[in-house]
């Protein structure tokens, strides 16, 4: 045959002669390149941007920021002194500040607006307020300035003038200060005592007298009357009297330490000269941000963090810690994860190994993919519907007949919510699983089976450690999708404040019916539902920092698992 | 006559019928048996891959299936443990007889069936556990859990597929470590553990290397004292030197089958002829 025209060598030029053209250009490659490095470059500024943005709105709230003393000046208007933390500064325009009635200079065209934070909100209603910066005059950062966190209204900002024992002061001015820091650590130490009695020693005796209440209930559902069988109603009746001795003992120590609490007061003065009195129970601790150096400020910013990692909440959220949340948020995908695994691998199998396949099996599979496409509040309401409705209905019927008219697990609860989203996690282990399992070579089953080893066998043996790097990875994407949701979980069993931890020391220390606080909805409750939204707002951003890193933490961990049992069986990427 | 008497003077006396019979090319009908095909079938759905294959593989002998690419050789051997059974679509008629009994009844043990015919199989394919766990696979598999009982076998087993000194220091690797030829020793050491009757082997040196595929070759041979083996390959040159009866298959249909010195030196059939002289396959 003779040779075309396009493969004759006339045709062929050993040095390229296009390099200019676009064809030539796209046909390099270079493009190609350009753009996947886009792609990726995006990708990773995205997630890099979203960290740092989060971190930087939310971690400046544990800073102890200096305190400013200023007169505030607006025209017409009496002037007011303030003691406050500069939150934000802003550029405002002439206008605006006209339409909201503030007597400024048309002619100036923009104006500095700062954000203060001038606490002290049971005397004066807000803690934050906008001021502008032309109008702020006689600026100075007083050493003593004092910031003291309370239990109640959010800090104090003011000078301390006293510290008082009963109603003897024992000291005044820098004295005062100083006997103030030794009193309020014995507070704190008494405070974690009474925390102790109160939640965990009371909290015990409720639970046990609970349980005998329910005990009791249980006899007489069951027919028994205190006539004729004495013997168990007095064996409860016993028990819950030496309850009752037990609750009296702790009540009256409880009392002491109270009391003990309420001794110390330290009276204050504000930036306006009102005087104030705080017990010191109230008090948490109190600090000098003007007077603090770097490395005393970057001490007292970490303590902040974990003050608010390992905290509860307090006042309606917007102070204290979220450690409920973080341990909600953990706990309800630990479970998550121990359901949805062997559901989805087992399911997998099936699909996989066993089923005929065909065209149910398509459809089924088709089906089972797209699960993962419905939206989450769906799978809220049918977790609502069956699980709690339903199910729990029912083991309350069954189970916990003595607790009725209050439901045991026919409400939204922990257990409820894990199943939700194990269900709604499912289709993403099977689908993983089945690739897993399909791309297990057949001359592998092959010697396992011509050993004399049974299709089980050989599954469970060879084919199942086999893939379950690839099940790790569906574990991986579950985990990440389930612990982002929030939606579903509105219906089925997170609650703005839960009153206790699904797990705790009493018997039987996991408790499947409880309800549980998540950090996704405390960014949703925190950003939304709070009163006060200038303090709430670096806390969404801290929480969601937080739950950013949780997720990422439970990630790391499952894909160390991952590369582990990877290494195990890395043979057969050939 | 005198052609009689030439040979009668020329013998001196000896016994002519006793070096005869020591001389004598082997002959299948003086071997025990130990596998029996009858009018064996094979159909891939409609299509029929074997014709009525009747054959008889010799006890503690190597047979070899030598043919052209898709003759069916390799279906042949796969249904001596049923490995075809794992196809979808294929069907069986016919019988093979194992100890007298069809391998094919209904109340066949498959498990069972596959402990006493072994099969190596073309591309080594050790599982990815260590080399001690490879070889302990079977064992395990047949209840038997003893230590000292597991230790010994698979020392025994490795030594019997002429590994045991290149991997006695490091039992505990994984497989995976190990060269082809190595491999493929292992994969026969994993098959010999058990101590089946017939060891299958499906074109076991064709990954190797020339000086593997000789240990490997070495490894038959010497096997063959304990195993009925049977191989398939494609290699004649290798089907003259390891085995002892050959079988020519061509598209389904077993051609010829006998004694191997007398296949490749003076083959019956035209067709078989052909092949080995290299004139088609």
């Amino acid at each position: 045959m003779e040779k075309p025209a396009e493969l004759q060598a006339a045709n062929y030029d050993l040095v390229a002669r296009d390099t200019k053209s676009v064809g030539a250009y796209v046909k390099s490659g270079a493009p190609y390149v350009w753009v996947t490095a886009a792609a990726i470059s995006v990708a990773f500024i995205i997630t890099v941007a979203l960290l740092l943005l989060t971190a930087a709105r939310g971690l400046p709230h544990f800073w102890p920021a200096d305190l400013v003393q200023a007169t505030y000046k607006e025209p017409g208007k009496e002037q007011q002194h303030l003691l406050a933390e500069i939150r934000s500064s802003e550029e405002v325009t002439t206008a605006r500040l006209l339409n909201a009635g503030l007597p400024v200079d048309e002619k100036q065209p923009l104006y500095d607006r700062l954000l203060l934070k001038i606490a002290n909100r049971d005397l004066g209603g807000v803690d934050f307020r906008y001021v502008l910066s032309d109008w702020l005059v006689e600026r100075s950062q007083p050493k003593d300035a004092t910031v003291l966190e309370r239990m109640e209204w959010g800090n104090f900002h003011g000078f301390v003038v006293a510290l008082k024992e009963g109603d003897k002061v024992v000291a005044s001015g820098e004295e005062a200060w100083k006997g103030y820091q030794e009193r309020q650590d014995r507070v704190n130490d008494l405070r974690g005592k009474v925390r102790d009695i109160e939640k965990g020693k009371i909290g015990a005796v409720n639970y046990d007298l609970e349980r005998l209440r329910l005990q009791q209930r249980r006899l007489e559902l069951d027919g028994k009357t205190p006539e004729r069988n004495a013997a168990d109603f007095a064996a409860i009746e016993a028990k819950r009297k030496s309850e009752n001795e037990k609750y009296e003992v702790l009540r009256t120590e409880l009392d002491q330490l109270n009391a003990e609490m309420g001794r110390d007061a330290l009276v204050m003065k504000t930036v306006d000269g009102q005087e104030v009195t705080l017990p010191l129970s109230k008090l948490i601790q109190g600090y000098r941000p003007n007077d603090m150096g770097l490395f005393p400020k970057i001490g007292f910013f970490l303590g902040a963090i974990w003050h608010f990692v390992s905290e509860e909440p307090r006042e309606a959220n917007t102070e204290g810690g979220i450690f409920p949340a973080i341990f909600g948020t953990v706990m309800m995908v630990m479970i998550m994860s121990v359901i949805v695994t062997p559901f989805g691998i087992l399911a997998a199998l099936y699909l996989r190994e066993y089923a005929k396949q065909g065209p149910l099996t398509q459809a089924i599979r088709i089906a089972v993919n797209n699960l993962a496409g419905v939206p989450s509040i769906v799978f809220g309401m049918f977790g609502l519907g069956f699980f709690v409705y339903f199910v729990g209905a029912n083991i309350d019927k069954a189970l916990y007949q003595e607790g009725l008219p209050s439901p045991t697990f026919g409400t939204p609860g922990i257990l409820w919510a894990s199943l939700t989203l194990a269900l709604l996690t499912l289709p993403v282990v099977i689908v993983a699983t089945e690739e897993g399992l399909a791309r297990i070579p057949r001359s592998i089953r092959e010697a396992s089976l011509a050993l004399g080893a049974t299709k089980a066998e050989t599954l469970w043996k060879v084919v199942l450690p086999m893939a379950s790097p690839a099940m790790m990875t569906g574990l991986i994407l579950a985990i990440a999708r389930a612990a982002g949701e929030v939606a579903p979980l509105m219906l089925v069993g997170v609650v703005k404040l839960a009153p206790s931890l699904p797990l705790d020391g009493n018997v039987p220390f996991v408790h499947f019916e409880r309800k549980f606080m998540h950090l996704g909805f405390h960014i949703y409750d925190v950003g939304f539902q709070s009163p006060n939204v200038e303090a709430a707002r670096p806390l969404v951003y801290a929480t969601a920092f937080l739950l950013v890193l949780v997720i990422l933490l439970l990630n790391l961990s499952a894909i160390r698992i991952r590369n582990k049992l990877r290494e195990r069986y890395k043979a057969l990427e050939h | 006559m005198t052609g009689v008497q030439e040979k009668t003077s020329l013998t001196h006396g000896l016994d002519m019928d006793a070096i005869a019979r020591e001389h004598a090319p082997m002959r299948l009908e003086d071997e025990t048996i130990a596998l029996e095909v009858d009018n064996l079938n094979l159909y891939y759905g409609e299509k029929r891959a074997l014709h009525g294959v009747s054959m008889k593989i010799p006890k503690k002998k190597v047979t070899a299936f030598i043919g052209p690419s898709g003759c069916g050789k390799s279906t042949l051997l796969r249904c001596f443990n049923r490995m075809n059974d794992l196809i979808d679509g294929c069907r069986i008629e016919g019988q093979i007889r194992l100890d007298g009994k069809n391998i094919f009844d209904r109340d066949v043990d498959i498990a069972m069936l596959r402990r006493r015919v072994g099969m190596v199989f073309q591309k080594p394919n050790p599982f990815p556990k260590s080399i001690y766990e490879n070889v302990a696979y079977g064992l395990r598999l047949a209840g038997i859990n003893k230590k000292r009982t597991l230790d010994e076998t698979v020392e025994w087993a490795l030594k019997g597929a002429a590994l045991w000194e290149e991997v006695k220091n490091r039992l505990d690797d994984s497989a995976l470590g190990l060269s082809g030829g190595q491999q493929q020793r292992l994969v026969i050491a994993r098959a010999i553990a058990i101590q089946p009757d017939v060891i299958l082997l499906d074109e076991p040196c064709s990954a190797l290397d020339p000086i593997s595929t000789l240990k490997v070759e070495e490894l038959i041979t010497e096997l063959k004292n304990n195993y009925t083996i049977v191989i398939v390959t494609h290699n004649m040159q290798q089907a003259a030197r390891v085995s002892d009866y050959t079988a020519f298959m061509y598209v389904g249909d077993l051609i010829e089958y006998g004694n191997t010195d007398q296949l490749f030196t003076k083959p019956a059939k035209k067709q078989t002829e052909d092949y080995i002289t290299g004139r088609y396959g």
